[in-house]
């Protein structure tokens, strides 16, 4: 549909131009203008060009950390996504129960990344920890800051526990917009589950799916609070994922032109992923209608 | 298939308040005859929709039972009922091709695979999707996903009703035609028992070989199309079926005379010295403009050319009727008379008919 | 005041909605659109309206070019296929609404408002809300709306399509009242041929994006251009046969010869397709003159009054819909026959060469 031209609208958006120049636009031009930057001291800046992108594409640390970021966020996927619309199917449809869980499910979602962090750092302590004690009981070794997988384990359970339900409610908006006469006409057809699920019910989850996908990548690829609350992004580099190693960089080591020209790829990187993501979903579900 | 017994049923959304008003549905007792394809019409609101949902098991009623060959499955899920149903809007498994979608109801069963695809392959070609039976559901235009619906209804040989509930809402006039047609001719060719829930005339009145008008919750009348139209029982019944409906006009009856204000009518049936609120009620097919000198005069309002007929609106002694004119005939100045076909007068007394009794048996030696 | 569109077309991402259209509608004229879903008949109400502005062409609003003018800027009013009402103002403040809007007088908008309401039936549920009043009255409320600001231009959209029968046929002899109250340009899209028929006025019949024929109900219907315009003002469809015409006359495919008088005596010998409406196929004791055919029944249907036969002849399929009830077995030969006089012909471009003579224009009282 087309619009009617209207060049005075443009006056109306002015405001919020402006806002998003000084909240976003001038910021990120700082970090630009950095990246091609070497600063010394303070207030000393030289020109070194790509100088820092070159370093950067060939650091091994960072090519780790990006693989590091990669499993994770696919793991997370992995889980998170099935979980979700599992804890959805099985969500009552309606009435006082409906409530309580959507309340129940939306309670995790209100607490802060750190809180999170910290709720699992104590949880799984093995001294005064519930699961860590519990665990140790039952004479299984946990340490989730000395042993490499332990910590994995913990950061990925820390953000299932903090982000399924996400996918649960937009898994559960998706369902709940299906017209009963589906579900009647399956009942007469003596469909199965499995068939109501696979025929009906995710078909019909599809566009509500794709934004959880979406959602889920972009925000565990940034994963970056829980990691540094519960171990630092150790044991040794074991959780330093691509946000960790860059405040590293830039607070730690003071290196703001390399920090500089991390982030700025990272945001590219962001872009890109989500962007091929998106495209690679959208002509899927268009092929799929033409076929 | 099977004979469907409604016995006593009535339901209410609200049972407890107990006011008669509060009545979706109110009593009803008849028995839907195996193999006959029955229609419910009504205008929304009247409990069609609730009648059909108590039959396919989607409600329980609150009182009365439902049985299917004498058998009470009124307590029984819509599942174990063994029926099918098409629904306003198509139903598809936007997942599979047209032909996996016709053979879903009988793999589920796990029907043999051989007598799937002949079975499948025959619905296609009655319903016209045999070109399509390889596509995938998805996309396809709304007529022919209304028409793999109804192909899926029709692909059990063994159900023992079909329901479809306003199945041709959504399709362009010119497929109506087309769809109609070939329901009507699935239901000749397998026999089951079908139900049609609709507020169009055409549609009931075309579809069915029993139609069922509906009004509050009441079932007003259950005749064939041809009962419906030339004796209704109710004046909503004369109403609502025809375009435009039958006219009505107060009358006073003695006998087989009708007064109209100043002029008599004279009537085929004797109905003694009715009291009540009474209307002579008839069709604007029966009524015919006429320059003789013992009709009845009115004052044509407006002319309304529909092809094939002409309508006239014209008032009658303070009541505002409709006359049907063919295509042929000419409309003069001078016609401003109307004689009432005698033969197709009904006479309602609060809305609900009258029968009289033939005239030349009443006196003997009237004639 | 009157409503010229010049050559105005729509293409929407390479796929053509609206051929270029021309079309000059009068003041004070009732305009039906009359096509299949998808014909263009809503693309073509808001390039009308302004609502989207055309690829190619002019629009003019009394000899003024208003192609690019905004739909804000514009008298006009519409009324859609949904009941699109304010569903937390009264009936009464919905009707007002668009009068508010244009700063009248509160007493200027009461007697309008009550005026509409009168007009459409709405006196005594003016103070409801959308919410507690039928569908058919939520229609009326829209309607009312529209019509209160009193506009040079009113665009309904097949407003009837969501309503029950028996309401639609109540509306249909409402509409033409109020269009003659208003002296608006009334523009009116349905898919119903007897719907435009009833509506009167002009029609404009759309297939495929192209108006293929605009002029007074009845011309249309008795004289279609082409077979495309013939099919889509005949419900039930139309039925053809396609019929051969040389020196002894037409000639049917099963070898029967009639005259070729009239204006079919003009006509070039060649290969013509004969068209007719549903209600001139015969059955029983045939017009002397008749054409006859051997038919196979498919089906039939009966409507209380009138029977619909389903019939496959010469392997063309004919619906026919003949006066009383008769009803047939499925299968069985039957005689029907036509009477040549209500024959279309169309040529092999599909274009009239020949229709039935105009039955004499009845008297008006």
């Amino acid at each position: 549909m087309e619009k009617t031209v209207n060049q005075r609208a443009w006056l109306l958006v002015i405001p919020v131009l402006i806002l998003v120049a000084f909240s976003s636009i001038i910021p990120m031009m700082t970090v630009v203008n950095y990246s091609f930057q070497d600063s010394f001291g303070g207030n000393e800046f030289f020109w070194v060009g790509l100088e820092w992108y070159r370093e950067l594409l060939h650091s091994e640390r960072l090519w780790d950390a990006f693989g590091r970021q990669l499993l994770f966020s696919f793991i997370i996927l992995l889980i998170e996504i099935p979980l979700g619309i599992l804890v959805a199917l099985s969500m009552p449809k309606k009435g006082f129960a409906a409530s309580i869980c959507l309340v129940l499910m939306s309670l995790p979602l209100l607490i802060p990344y750190n809180v999170v962090g910290t709720i699992w750092q104590v949880f799984g302590r093995a001294d005064i920890g519930l699961l860590g004690r519990a665990l140790s009981d039952l004479g299984i070794s946990y340490n989730y800051s000395q042993n490499a997988f332990d910590a994995w384990a913990t950061v990925i359970m820390m953000d299932v526990w903090h982000w399924t339900s996400l996918v649960a409610l937009l898994s559960y908006a998706g369902l709940r917009s299906i017209p009963s006469a589906y579900y009647q006409a399956a009942k007469i057809d003596q469909a199965g589950r499995w068939s109501v699920f696979r025929h009906i019910e995710l078909p019909k989850m599809r566009g509500v799916l794709m934004i959880a996908i979406l959602l889920r990548f972009m925000d565990s690829f940034m994963i970056y609070t829980e990691p540094f609350v519960l171990t630092g992004g150790g044991p040794g580099n074991a959780t330093t994922f691509l946000s960790i190693d860059l405040v590293k960089m830039a607070l730690g080591q003071f290196d703001l032109g390399p920090a500089a020209a991390f982030s700025l790829m990272y945001f590219l990187v962001i872009l890109l992923i989500s962007y091929v993501f998106y495209t690679v979903m959208i002509t899927a579900d268009k092929n799929e209608a033409n076929r | 298939m099977a004979a469907i017994t409604l016995q006593n049923l009535a339901h209410s959304y609200n049972p407890d308040s107990g006011a008669d008003a509060d009545y979706a549905l109110k009593e009803v007792n008849h028995v839907w005859e195996d193999g006959k394809a029955y229609a419910l019409l009504g205008p929304s609101g009247c409990g069609k929709t609730t009648l059909l949902n108590i039959i396919s098991g989607l409600l329980t009623p609150t009182r009365g039972q439902v049985l299917f060959d004498g058998q009470d499955v009124t307590e029984a899920s819509t599942a174990d009922r063994n029926i099918a149903q098409v629904f306003q809007f198509p139903v598809v498994y936007d997942t599979m091709t047209v032909g996996e979608n016709l053979a879903f109801p009988l793999r589920n069963r796990g029907m043999d695979k051989a007598l799937i695809s002949e079975r499948v392959q025959r619905i296609a070609e009655m319903t016209g999707l045999e070109a399509d039976l390889h596509k995938r559901a998805r996309g396809l235009t709304t007529d022919l996903k209304q028409k793999i619906s109804l192909g899926r209804g029709m692909v059990r040989e063994d159900v023992n009703a079909i329901l479809f509930d306003e199945p041709l809402t959504v399709i362009d006039p010119h497929l109506k035609w087309e769809l109609r047609t070939q329901l009507k001719s699935l239901h000749q060719e397998f026999g089951h028992t079908m139900i049609y829930v609709t507020h169009d005339q055409t549609e009931a009145l075309t579809f069915a070989e029993k139609v069922v008008v509906m009004k509050d919750g009441l079932v007003l009348q259950i005749g064939t199309p041809q009962e419906l139209f030339e004796r209704p029982a109710h004046a909503f019944v004369g109403y609502f079926i025809g375009s435009p409906g039958m006219n009505f006009l107060p009358v006073t009856v003695e006998g087989n005379s009708a007064r109209l204000k100043d002029a008599a009518v004279t009537l085929t049936d004797d109905y003694g010295t009715p009291d009540g609120d009474l209307r002579l009620g008839i069709r604007p097919e029966f009524v015919r403009l006429t320059r003789q000198a013992d009709g009845l005069p009115v004052t044509i309002n407006h002319v309304q050319d529909a092809g094939r007929h002409k309508f006239v609106n014209a008032t009658l002694f303070d009541s505002e009727i409709n006359i049907a004119v063919d295509e042929g005939s000419q409309i003069g100045p001078d016609m401003t008379r109307v004689i009432l076909d005698p033969e197709k007068i009904s006479i309602f007394r609060d809305d609900w008919r009258l029968d009289g009794r033939p005239v030349d048996q009443v006196g003997g030696g009237a004639s | 005041m009157s409503l010229r569109l010049e050559g105005v077309s729509k293409i929407v991402n390479g796929e053509t909605h609206i051929h270029p259209a021309d079309i000059v509608l009068e003041k004070g004229s009732m305009n039906v659109l009359l096509g299949p879903t998808s014909a263009g008949k809503t693309s073509l109400m808001r390039l009308m309206a302004g609502l989207d502005k055309p690829d190619t062409g002019r629009i003019f609003w009394e000899d003024q070019d208003v192609t690019g003018k905004r739909v804000q800027d514009r008298d006009i009013a519409m009324v859609y296929q949904q009941f699109v009402n304010y569903p937390s103002m009264t009936v009464y403040d919905n009707i007002a609404s668009p009068l508010k809007l244009r700063k009248k007088s509160a007493a200027e908008i009461d007697a309008r408002v009550r005026e509409m309401a009168e007009l459409l039936k709405l006196t005594s549920i003016l103070g409801s809300k959308p919410a507690e009043i039928s569908g058919g009255q939520q229609q009326r409320c829209a309607m009312a709306r529209a019509l209160a600001k009193d506009v040079g231009l009113v665009l309904m959209d097949e407003p009837l399509a969501n309503l029950d029968y028996k309401l639609r046929e109540e509306l249909r002899v409402e509409i033409p009242r109020l269009f003659k109250a208003s002296g608006s340009i009334f523009v009116y899209a349905t898919t119903e041929p007897e719907e435009a028929l009833l509506l009167g006025g002009n029609t404009a019949t759309l297939w495929e994006g192209r108006i293929t024929q605009f002029g007074p109900a009845m011309d249309v219907y008795r004289g279609p251009v082409d077979a495309t315009t013939a099919r889509v003002y005949s419900d039930p469809p139309m039925n053809f046969v396609s019929v051969q015409k040389d020196a002894a006359g037409i000639r049917f495919p099963d070898g029967q010869l009639i005259p070729a008088t009239g204006e079919t005596g003009n006509i070039p010998d060649g290969t013509y397709r004969a068209g007719f409406r549903a209600h001139n196929l015969e059955i029983g004791t045939l017009q002397p003159g008749a054409v006859s055919f051997a038919a196979k029944l498919i089906v039939t249907e009966l409507t209380g009054s009138d029977t619909f036969l389903h019939v496959s002849v010469a392997g063309e399929r004919w619906i026919g819909l003949i006066p009383g009830l008769q009803d047939f077995r499925a299968g069985q030969e039957l005689p029907i026959g036509l009477n040549p006089e209500s024959l279309f012909y169309f040529d092999e471009q599909d274009q009239l060469v020949a229709a039935p003579d105009q039955p004499v224009d009845m008297e008006r009282v």
